[in-house]
């Protein structure tokens, strides 16, 4: 059922180009200028806004400029071994200024579901609703200056297993993230930078709710990334995002991937990383593959 | 300390001056970035996004300014004798979109003459920041 779900997710996702063929594009649909050049919408992170994999970066999502918009779909999947995590959603870049996203989450605890007694593939959903601006500068245009494109935005989560995470620890099930990034594309280089400060209170991006018995207060986290152009179509890169460590009965660590970004046209992109999540409650070494597939305009 | 100074102020200026055709060179010199130039202004009057802007220009004329400015901007020894870019582009009403297809047309020219990509990055990052004069809009 679950994945029957996701496999719809992923037909639209795939359906999106064709639906918005030239004759939709032509009947006014012009505010979709798909002005930005290639590449500069970034791809949609795990938390559905407009980043690397597991961070979140400057960028506007979608290839509006400040005089259009652009939309974005995207389905990920990651695979870590012992648990796996499927997440799709969209999102709306308004006029190169505001990003809008929505995501829904699911991690499936596979076996270790029913070591825990919840049972063997009991998943915990989760919501992000996220909303972003620009504040200062461009990231592509101002390659005379060191300023970088710099955001802020908020990420509101909400975990559909109340019951189960509070008697975990957890404070809570709801979660709200806010994030200033600052992004800059050092072009003379072929370089992509991101540098990302989190206030935040998320066990585990939030799946283990929010807050908990060692801390229930907000933690500044910090994400870091570096990616390199090759192409106008191919980047590899790093990505690196430090967590919390709110509750006793599970220690939680940093996250990191490596990524290689191929954008095979504006419409469609794909992610492939290997990212490394660190131990999830009973389970070391949690890495793995992730694979996104974006579409959008 | 006076004389430290003074010798590191001295060695990046060396630097600098050595640095400073390196990029002109690397994209293959005074030839091929005249027909960068010239096939950059095929590529506009092909695109339809922004080909209507060339409308009334002297597209001859257009083709040497152009290959002055390339070369002048890559560091080579040239004088572009058109007039600055805020002048150019007055009361053209441009869009970033336009200047992102000005910047495709350039990079698929620079494609055809094969400058590397790594190249073309330096070359369009000396480039990028006339967008504050190009796009009015």
């Amino acid at each position: 059922m679950r994945f029957g779900r996701n496999l719809v997710l992923f037909a639209i996702c795939a359906a999106a180009p064709a639906a918005a063929d030239e004759t939709m594009l032509d009947k006014g649909m012009d505010m979709f200028d798909s002005g930005k050049l290639l590449a500069t919408g970034g791809v949609s992170a795990l938390e559905g806004s407009g980043g690397g994999g597991v961070t979140t970066w400057a960028l506007i999502s979608g290839y509006g400029t400040r005089d259009g918009i652009g939309a974005n779909a995207h389905g990920t999947y990651v695979s870590t071994g012992d648990y796996s995590l499927w997440t799709g959603g969209v999102s709306v870049g308004l006029f190169d200024r505001v990003e809008l996203s929505y995501t829904h989450q699911e991690f499936d605890t596979e076996k270790v579901g029913a070591l825990l007694g919840l049972g063997e593939g009991f998943t915990l959903d989760q919501d992000v609703y996220g909303a972003k601006v620009k504040i200062v500068g461009d990231a592509v245009y101002d390659q005379d200056s060191l300023l970088p494109q710099i955001s802020a935005g908020v990420q509101y989560k909400h975990n559909d297993r109340g019951a189960l995470v509070r008697a975990i620890g957890a404070s809570s099930n709801n979660g709200t993230d806010y994030y200033l990034a600052a992004t800059k594309l050092f072009l003379a280089q072929s370089l992509l930078v991101d540098v990302t400060l989190r206030e935040t209170k998320a066990n585990q991006f939030g799946f283990l709710g929010f807050g908990g018995d060692k801390n229930r207060d907000y933690s500044t986290e910090f994400e870091g990334s570096a990616a390199y152009l090759f192409s106008r179509k191919f980047a590899v890169g790093v990505d690196y995002r430090t967590k919390p460590d709110n509750l006793s009965i599970a220690r939680e660590d940093n996250a990191w991937d490596v990524f290689a970004a191929y954008f095979i046209t504006k419409n469609v992109s794909v992610t492939a990383a290997y990212v490394d999540l660190g131990n999830i409650v009973l389970k070391d070494h949690q890495q793995g593959a992730y694979v996104s597939l974006q579409v959008g305009l | 300390m006076k004389k430290i100074a003074l010798a590191f102020a001295l060695v990046l200026g060396t630097a600098a001056a050595q640095a400073d055709d390196t990029l002109y060179r690397d994209m293959g010199g005074a030839d091929a970035i005249k027909k960068i130039a010239s096939d950059t202004a095929d590529n506009f009057l092909a695109d339809p996004r922004i080909k209507d802007t060339f409308d009334n220009t002297n597209m001859d004329r257009f083709r040497i300014l152009l290959g002055e400015q390339f070369c002048n901007v890559a560091g080579g020894p040239c004088q572009y004798t058109g007039r600055n870019m805020a002048e150019t582009h007055k009361g053209l009403h441009l869009t970033n979109m336009d200047f992102n297809a000005v910047v495709e047309d350039l990079q698929k020219a620079m494609d055809k003459n094969n400058v590397p990509f790594a190249t073309q990055n330096r070359f369009l990052a000396r480039l990028a920041p006339m967008q504050h004069d190009i796009v009015t809009k």
